[in-house]
């Protein structure tokens, strides 16, 4: 049974987002990390980038497969999490606990549009 | 589409254990049980098994075998004992690639040979187009044969220990055939992950009755995931990715089974003359700055111009290195050479390394 943390929103993509004022922390969940398998490489934006809701800012790489990273907010990234650029399994290990960027919000209200962990839950126990 | 893949005499076994099953080759096969890199590494440091009864099996038996099989095969049988085993490809007139295969000599009025799955009917008609002419009877007995490989440093143990098969006697790319539990079964000391092991071939039931004491002995089951992995690590192509219809060995730069020197076979005029030649693009192998994750069809470009496409590509397993083997353009082929693979929006610098990224531990 996959982990699901009750204050984040959720894409139906598979990422969480944790939101403190305007900044929006952006990981993977822990049923994306379980349904990779061992991840290999996590292919990050780069601080300054602008992302967009609904597209592509990078991909997660397990031994087999390379799946596409969908932002669930749009803003600039103002920061990457450097330590995944070494150790990608930190991911498998607790993907809560390893976020992949920090977007500053061009537009705050775009996390209502999100699940919230009850729907998330919904959608990963079909 | 699903309903239409086929079912190996071991699927049932798979699902049980709760495999990852994926189509390949028209089969539904299993990817990985649990993890890759834990199967992988049972391979390369003590043993692992895997059903690969989707391969196919064709035998050829007459008096005009030895002919034939001469004829369709690009390496050469000639003077061989019986029980050796060679592996090579068929080609077409223009020198691409029917399939690659391994040849087993039964003896000089029997050959046994071992195909792609994904190639089994089209090698059939291949095989039966250009058998006419020939005094030999060439046999599908692709649905009547399961296979397993056991592989891996204690492959052998594992043989005679938990299945009670003697094969220490066995050589490297050799076989025997055995009479157990009333029928016939081949083993032989052969494998596709750079390791020492044997696969068998029996009926489905002798097949499933192998696989079940493997299982009760606590061998480790290998899907094909970490089949790919182990057989790209040592530089083995895969028909599909470095070798097809498109692609000759010469170009797969798997010239040492193409044996010119051989009177005649089917597409000889068309390699020796890109023997002679040269090609005009090769596989080479890739080692990339970074940790990004090359793949099968990605751009290789130099100064922004496309040179050529990965092949196959891993973080590899065994070494933790980017590598890939690649299709490129002459004279990019050359060790050394600086290249770039693109990545999605990315590029990251590679350079041209021989296509064998981990030794491989047959015992010869």
């Amino acid at each position: 049974m996959s982990k699901i943390l009750e204050n984040l929103r959720y894409a139906d993509s598979h990422e969480w987002v944790k939101v403190e004022g305007e900044v929006a922390t952006v990981g993977i969940t822990d049923y994306a990390q379980h349904a990779l398998g061992n991840i290999v490489y996590v292919d990050m934006p780069e601080v300054g980038d602008e992302v967009t809701a609904g597209e592509d800012f990078g991909a997660v790489e397990s031994v087999k497969a390379a799946s596409d990273l969908i932002s669930p907010v749009s803003g600039e990234v103002i920061a990457i999490n450097e330590a995944l650029e070494d150790a990608p399994e930190l991911v498998n290990e607790d993907a809560f606990g390893n976020w992949i960027m920090k977007v500053q919000l061009s537009d705050p209200g775009e996390v209502d549009n999100l699940l919230d962990a009850d729907a998330y839950a919904k959608l990963t126990a079909e | 589409m699903e309903e239409n893949l086929i079912k190996t005499c071991l699927h049932d076994r798979h699902v049980k254990q709760g495999a990852l099953m994926s189509p390949f080759g028209g089969f539904d096969m299993p990817i990985q049980y649990d993890n890759i890199t834990q199967e992988h590494n049972a391979v390369r440091h003590e043993v692992g098994v895997f059903d690969v009864s989707h391969m196919g099996e064709v035998r050829v038996k007459g008096p005009e075998a030895y002919k034939f099989v001469s004829h369709i095969f690009v390496n050469d049988v000639t003077g061989a004992p019986d029980g050796q085993i060679f592996y090579g490809m068929m080609c077409y007139e223009n020198g691409g690639t029917v399939d690659d295969l391994l040849v087993y000599k039964v003896n000089d009025e029997e050959y046994f040979l071992v195909i792609n799955a994904a190639n089994i009917d089209k090698d059939v008609a291949w095989i039966m187009q250009n058998a006419e002419g020939y005094d030999c009877v060439v046999t599908n007995e692709s649905d009547y044969y399961g296979e397993v490989a056991i592989q891996g440093p204690k492959a052998e143990e594992t043989v005679e220990k938990v299945l009670g098969i003697p094969c220490t006697d066995i050589p490297f790319y050799n076989f025997k055939t055995l009479h157990i539990d009333g029928e016939d079964i081949i083993i032989s000391r052969t494998g596709y992950t750079g390791e020492d092991g044997f696969e068998i071939y029996g009926s489905h039931d002798f097949t499933v009755r192998v696989w079940d004491k493997l299982m009760d002995a606590g061998v480790q089951p290998c899907g094909l995931g970490c089949r790919d992995t182990l057989r790209f690590e040592v530089g083995l192509p895969l028909y599909g990715d470095e070798l097809s219809a498109d692609i000759t060995p010469i170009e797969a730069s798997l010239s040492m089974f193409v044996k010119l020197d051989k009177p005649e076979f089917i597409g000889k005029e068309a390699l020796a003359k890109q023997k002679a030649e040269g090609v005009t693009r090769r596989i080479v192998g890739l080692e990339l700055e970074g940790s990004a994750v090359p793949r099968h069809g990605y751009p290789v470009l130099v100064n922004g111009q496309k040179v050529g496409e990965i092949t196959t590509g891993y973080k590899s397993i065994s070494t933790g290195k980017s590598v890939a083997m690649a299709m490129i353009d002459k004279p990019y082929d050359k060790l050394g050479t600086e290249v770039e693979v693109q990545i999605r929006k990315k590029t990251f610098p590679a350079k041209v390394v021989k296509k064998r990224f981990y030794d491989k531990n047959y015992k010869k």
